[in-house]
């Protein structure tokens, strides 16, 4: 699971890299798909918070205290 | 459609401006004078408490820390001026890539650090360098190196916010001071005195404290902003009509940057990986699970504080286009982007209190920077320069020295700040593509057992050398006969690309390379760093 998280996350970095029209009436195409996108990684990172969290780190600092 | 006036002669009052907007200004320091104090009441004596607050912060304040330190002025004045001149291209370009990239930067590299920091003691970012590379002179290379890159950065927020109380104050003080507005040395001034006074008490305990009410302030306040101009400009859909009548090429980034340009912009964030103050944030995390909420909201935040600023500039430039919005001009003639949200708001604000509170939440996101620098200039002075120097020092003259420092580099900030260095400004983007070339090193120590001291060595000579090199050719050549690059789209550019592509590319070469060709670290040093084989 921690693979396909790193992956997505790789793809959102491709996404990210890869007209004039207003969504919502106000909001021009170009932002709205970089604010959506803003989301998706807050997404992707909740992602990689449940499935790939350090928890060997974790417990390695929290064990007992130079 | 347009409610409020629509030309207003910036810095030419006739009569007496409204002083209601600096009653508001000095209402909100007087607030944060005061939270200073209760947040110093906080502070329990030690030296650890004054530099990481004990290692005692949760998730919530982690977040507006982390989140306020990281946003500058730029995030509200810079964007929307970028926006005005780059359309929303610009979203994309610092934005949402910061989104990615910084959290990345946390996830990645930011749990394992404090993991280290909690693990060892550490409360600078050189002393778990110096172990880790098992060199007391690699403390020493990259001491004034990164002080070095602290510095203008600095230098920007003070002076920033000066520029800023400057506008807003115009026409206040006919008489008294030039131009009626209150001098950048004074506001300078003040805002030095209420920041070290928290930080000199409370250490980076009451910065944090500081931080989290400066960035609720500013995030609020931003969308308030965003709120009042959009109404008075008839409406969202209103205001973004007009930009597409009159400048349509901003609502595309096709024409105003080119791939490779955007690409290579992705770099720059990953300095908030070698930031020093951020690694003292870090540090303050009472757990790894404080980091959480950290990673999970920062690219929202930084959404909720840049979509408004984005539109705000777009819409300026429509109404620029238009004739219908006078903005400051530079020397060369052209309007000047950095005036392009105080001329939004003084023309579009009506309330005073309202452009009061704005005016605050400029501050704030300044403010919440400034703080975390200095704490970070004076540990590292204390830690990494004195200690390892005088070698036995007292916990509490560790905490008196801390203070010294803090007061000694606030002076040399303000005092080099009156003297207003012209380049300063033009300074920001090299000072971040500085720390994103050394953040290769960072990466490898938690994550290449391989790599060697004089790997690292390697890597900071080439990145001072190369950051050098750019940095004349960008700044102290005329343009046309530069070496290396050229001026697009307002940015100086080699082969189409950041110079931070050239200069982290170097630093990898040089890290990789050395390391690859020298003896790598003890086997003590290794178990020592990766005791889970991760």
């Amino acid at each position: 699971m921690k693979k396909v998280v790193y992956g997505l996350i790789f793809l959102l970095a491709v996404i990210h890299q890869d007209n004039n029209s207003l969504v919502f009436g106000f909001m021009p195409l170009g932002l709205f798909y970089h604010a959506l996108f803003s989301c998706m990684a807050a997404g992707v990172w909740a992602m990689a918070v449940k499935w790939a969290w350090p928890s060997d780190i974790e417990r390695w600092a929290e064990s007992a205290d130079g | 459609m347009i409610a409020a006036p629509t030309l207003v002669a910036l810095g030419q009052a006739a009569a007496p401006a409204s002083r209601t907007p600096l009653v508001v200004i000095c209402l909100y320091l007087c607030l944060l004078f005061a939270l200073g104090w209760f947040s110093s009441r906080l502070f329990r004596g030690s030296s650890k408490d004054f530099f990481v607050a004990s290692q005692s912060i949760g998730p919530f304040m982690l977040l507006m820390s982390v989140f306020g330190t990281t946003m500058t002025a730029f995030a509200l004045v810079g964007s929307t001026g970028k926006a005005f001149s780059l359309g929303i291209g610009t979203y994309g370009l610092m934005a949402s890539s910061s989104g990615l990239i910084h959290t990345a930067c946390f996830f990645l590299v930011g749990i394992r650090m404090w993991s280290f920091g909690k693990k060892y003691g550490y409360v600078t970012q050189i002393q778990f360098f110096r172990d880790r590379f098992e060199s007391k002179a690699l403390g020493y290379l990259m001491f004034p190196i990164l002080v070095g890159l602290i510095i203008p950065y600095l230098l920007v927020g003070l002076m920033g916010a000066g520029k800023y109380i400057f506008g807003v104050t115009v026409g206040m003080f006919p008489g008294t001071f030039a131009a009626g507005a209150i001098p950048e040395w004074l506001s300078g001034l003040v805002i030095c005195a209420v920041v070290l006074f928290y930080v000199f008490f409370g250490g980076v305990r009451s910065a944090a404290w500081a931080n989290t009410f400066q960035t609720i302030v500013f995030m609020i306040m931003g969308l308030v902003g965003f709120y009042v101009i959009a109404d008075a400009l008839g409406g969202p859909a209103a205001a973004s009509e007009k930009a597409l009548a009159h400048t349509p090429e901003k609502l595309s980034r096709e024409g105003l940057m080119t791939p490779a340009h955007f690409m290579s912009y992705m770099l720059v964030p990953l300095s908030v990986g070698m930031f020093p103050h951020l690694f003292q944030h870090w540090l303050t995390a009472k757990s790894a699970k404080s980091f959480r909420l950290t990673v999970i909201a920062h690219p929202i935040c930084i959404m909720i504080v840049w979509v408004p600023c984005i539109l705000i500039g777009i819409w300026a430039a429509g109404l620029h286009a238009a004739g219908e919005l006078r903005v400051p001009t530079l020397p060369n003639g052209n309007a000047n982007a950095n005036a392009v949200l105080s001329a939004m708001v003084k023309t579009f604000m009506e309330s005073p209190i309202l452009i009061g509170l704005f005016s605050a939440g400029v501050l704030a996101a300044i403010m919440s920077s400034l703080d975390s620098q200095f704490v970070c200039i004076g540990s590292m002075f204390t830690n990494d320069f004195i200690v390892p120097l005088k070698g036995q020092v007292s916990d509490k003259q560790k905490v008196w020295l801390g203070r010294g420092f803090i007061v000694l580099i606030v002076l040399i900030t303000y005092v080099i700040s009156i003297f207003k260095p012209q380049n300063v400004f033009n300074l920001g983007v090299w000072c971040f593509s500085g720390f994103a070339a050394l953040f290769p090193i960072a990466f490898a120590s938690v994550y290449w057992k391989r790599v060697t001291t004089a790997g690292v060595f390697a890597s900071v000579i080439v990145t001072a050398v190369t950051w050098a090199l750019f940095i004349y050719d960008a700044l102290g050549r005329e343009v046309g006969e530069q070496w290396f690059g050229v001026e697009e789209h307002g940015e100086y550019l080699i082969a189409g690309v950041m110079p931070v592509t050239f200069i982290c590319l170097a630093s990898v070469m040089g890290l990789v390379g050395v390391s690859l060709a020298t003896r790598s670290p003890s086997r003590e040093t290794i178990e020592k760093f990766f005791p889970t084989n991760g």
